[in-house]
């Protein structure tokens, strides 16, 4: 297993690098050897099962965010061909915080649009752990205008603690940044498909996540505010953070019974990072599908029914008026 | 230091939670100046503060007293009510009990009224959020009952009116109160479309999820002076960033240097400016006609690209090169 862990898959790293030990040092030839690596590898096998099968949600949480989770340009060498990157939102800057550009999904071009983290401290600091500035939204609207423009499909994939909150970017109106693109996306007259790859950070997340059909990755997880906001806020204490994310109902199972997003896109056992090349075959297969889906349709047809979908979300009760 | 930091050094800005804690005060002090104010002549002034103007917060039934002609208010869309669809509980708080207690404190449904009235004689449809209940937060009634208010000023083309006074998303339901961001949103640009006019007006204090939708999507937005209006709270951010903010972040008159805002509007020159703006955002005979002339608004600007889009696009008919393979050439 590659790079950095978290707390629970410790066992299972544990006995997987014994197993890669064992390997290395026995030939193959020893009978003795290949039956001990026979029973660990099985135990091993029940072992993810176990730990991936049983999260409680703030284990999911720290999985949408594990360190060697794949993120947006994983997805666009892996997904797409002829990628091309645009920059700049012709205003202020360009946030790296988000990326964009041309591409190709089976030969069709496409614009794709996501947030995107580094990898390295330096690397996330210039990319603001993926926390973007207007300038970012902006950027992203444009690109999709542009899209637009052209009758090309949009397909954005969305990974985020949520848009920054500092000075500047409050400044430079974050606020009327976001409500624009919430706006506008629902009347892009073309197929819209967004992706939450990793985390889905409350209004930062959503500025890239109206669409036709939202997807969600099995591990990601999607929510109005952090866990840890949540915590401090309702409990007046940042620990509570398992309990908030418990109570926040925050992974694509709970969306997907409450009818906000679309389709889950399974992971990989043990979660993406565990499989890239895997779970990049599956989000390619899922794409190509949907987008087949939503190209059937004509662009008044599917800007109405996603109109009606959002003008839908929501649950009260009605009682005669007093 | 900015008047809202001193919220915690112990000047008690707001009357704190609802103004009636007040009500048999005589004196009030000023939440932004600290000066000590004699109530019933605060009343008289509509709650501005005589000395530095602040703008103290008032419930929605006392905004629209301020907004609207008088006896010209009917509210619409009662009886909507929050589920607690996903049966939050923080430690022993339950959301369902928060909202009953709220219902009774404040004597409304949930955080926004709506209703339909007059200013200066123009019909209107208004939605007035109320921060006493439950910090003015949009859960899915919020999100619903601002959708309806959409719905009817779409339906009678009478101009929109909404005044945002909110912390932002209902946390306590978590997803949903997320998407009402979308669905406001989303159907203001139906509004939009249709050339319908919508003023947002920005009251103490107007953040997070209500300030990146509707809230912000005004084909004017309007502020009252030295009101909180922002995306991030001001805690979080100076949390973010460790470093001190800059004298008046996140005012109304920060927002205007910005131009984030159209007007930094006094409480008493409103229904003067909200009527010179409703004279003004309304088609005119001689615009229709030429609009069905078939002459270009500039509103047509998006629309030109959706047809652009779907019908004129030109496709370039190539059989090799980096084309070649479109699918759609
Ligand atoms: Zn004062």
């Amino acid at each position: 297993m590659p790079g950095p862990y978290l707390d629970f898959e410790k066992p299972l790293v544990e006995l997987e690098s014994h197993i890669e030990d064992l390997r290395a040092l026995a030939d193959g030839q020893d009978l003795q050897v290949r039956d001990e690596l026979r029973r660990l590898e099985s135990k091993a096998e029940d072992l993810r099962r176990k730990v991936y099968g049983n999260l409680s949600r703030w284990q999911r949480v720290m999985l949408a965010r594990h360190p060697a989770r794949p993120y947006t340009l994983d997805y666009v060498e892996r997904v797409f061909t002829d990628w091309t990157e645009l920059h700049g939102d012709r205003l202020y800057r360009d946030d790296p915080a988000i990326v964009g550009g041309l591409a190709r999904l089976d030969g069709e071009p496409v614009m794709v649009i996501g947030h995107q983290k580094g990898r390295e401290t330096r690397d996330n600091i210039a990319r603001n752990f993926g926390m973007p500035h207007p300038e970012g939204y902006r950027k992203a609207l444009r690109l999709m205008e542009t899209a637009a423009r052209f009758g090309r499909p949009i397909i954005t994939l969305v990974d985020t603690p949520g848009a920054y909150p500092g000075v500047g970017a409050e400044e430079r109106g974050q606020a009327e940044a976001i409500a624009r693109n919430l706006r506008e996306m629902a009347r892009l007259p073309v197929p819209v498909i967004a992706v939450i790859t990793g985390e889905g950070g409350s209004g930062g997340a959503l500025a890239l996540a109206v669409g036709d059909r939202v997807l969600m990755l099995e591990h990601a997880v999607y929510a109005v505010i952090s866990p840890e906001g949540c915590a401090s806020i309702l409990w007046k204490d940042a620990a509570k953070k398992a309990e908030a994310a418990e109570a926040l109902r925050l992974t694509s199972e709970d969306l997907a019974r409450q009818g906000v997003i679309d389709r889950i896109v399974s992971e990989p056992l043990g979660g993406a990072h565990r499989n890239v090349e895997a779970m990049a075959t599956e989000l390619r297969r899922v794409l190509i599908e949907e987008l087949a889906a939503l190209r059937a349709q004509p662009p008044g047809v599917l800007v109405e029914r996603r109109l009606e979908k959002y003008a839908r979300m929501g649950t009260w009760r009605e009682e005669a008026a007093p | 230091m900015t008047w809202w930091q001193r919220e915690k050094t112990g000047l008690k800005p707001q009357p704190k939670g609802s103004r009636r804690e007040i009500a048999d005060e005589l004196w009030v002090k000023c939440s932004s100046c600290g000066e000590i104010l004699f109530r019933q002549e605060l009343v008289k002034q509509r709650w501005v503060c005589p000395k530095c103007r602040f703008h103290f917060r008032v419930s929605a039934h006392e905004y629209l007293g301020f907004l609207l002609d008088e006896g010209s208010f009917a509210e619409t869309h009662r009886g909507l009510l929050s589920e607690d669809p996903l049966e939050f509980r923080a430690g022993k708080d339950r959301y369902r009990d928060k909202l009953i207690q709220a219902r009774q404190a404040t004597g409304l449904e949930d955080a926004v009224i709506t209703g339909r009235g007059k200013v200066e004689g123009r019909p209107v449809i208004v939605a007035v959020m109320d921060f006493n209940f439950l910090g003015g937060s949009m859960g899915s009634v919020v999100g619903e009952k601002v959708a309806r208010a959409i719905g009817d000023s779409l339906a009678a083309r009478q101009p929109l009116i909404i005044v945002s006074q909110s912390g932002g998303a209902r946390m306590q339901e978590s997803i949903l109160s997320l998407m009402q961001m979308a669905k406001t949103s989303a159907l203001l640009g139906r509004l939009r479309d249709a050339a319908v006019p919508f003023i947002s007006i920005l009251t103490h204090p107007t953040t997070g999820g209500v300030t990146a939708s509707f809230a912000m999507l005004g084909d004017l937005v309007l502020a009252e002076p030295r009101a909180l209006v922002g995306f991030a709270g001001p805690r979080v951010i100076q949390q973010t960033i460790q470093a001190e903010l800059p004298e008046g972040f996140q005012t109304s008159e920060f927002l205007l240097e910005h131009g984030m805002v159209d007007r930094v509007v006094d409480r008493h020159e409103l229904r003067r400016v909200l009527d010179r703006a409703l004279a003004f955002l309304t088609w005119s005979e001689a615009a229709r006609g030429r609009r069905e002339g078939g002459a270009v608004r500039l509103d047509d600007g998006p629309r030109l690209a959706i047809r652009g889009g779907d019908e004129a696009a030109p496709r370039r008919a190539t059989g090799g090169g980096p084309e070649g393979h479109d699918a759609s050439a």
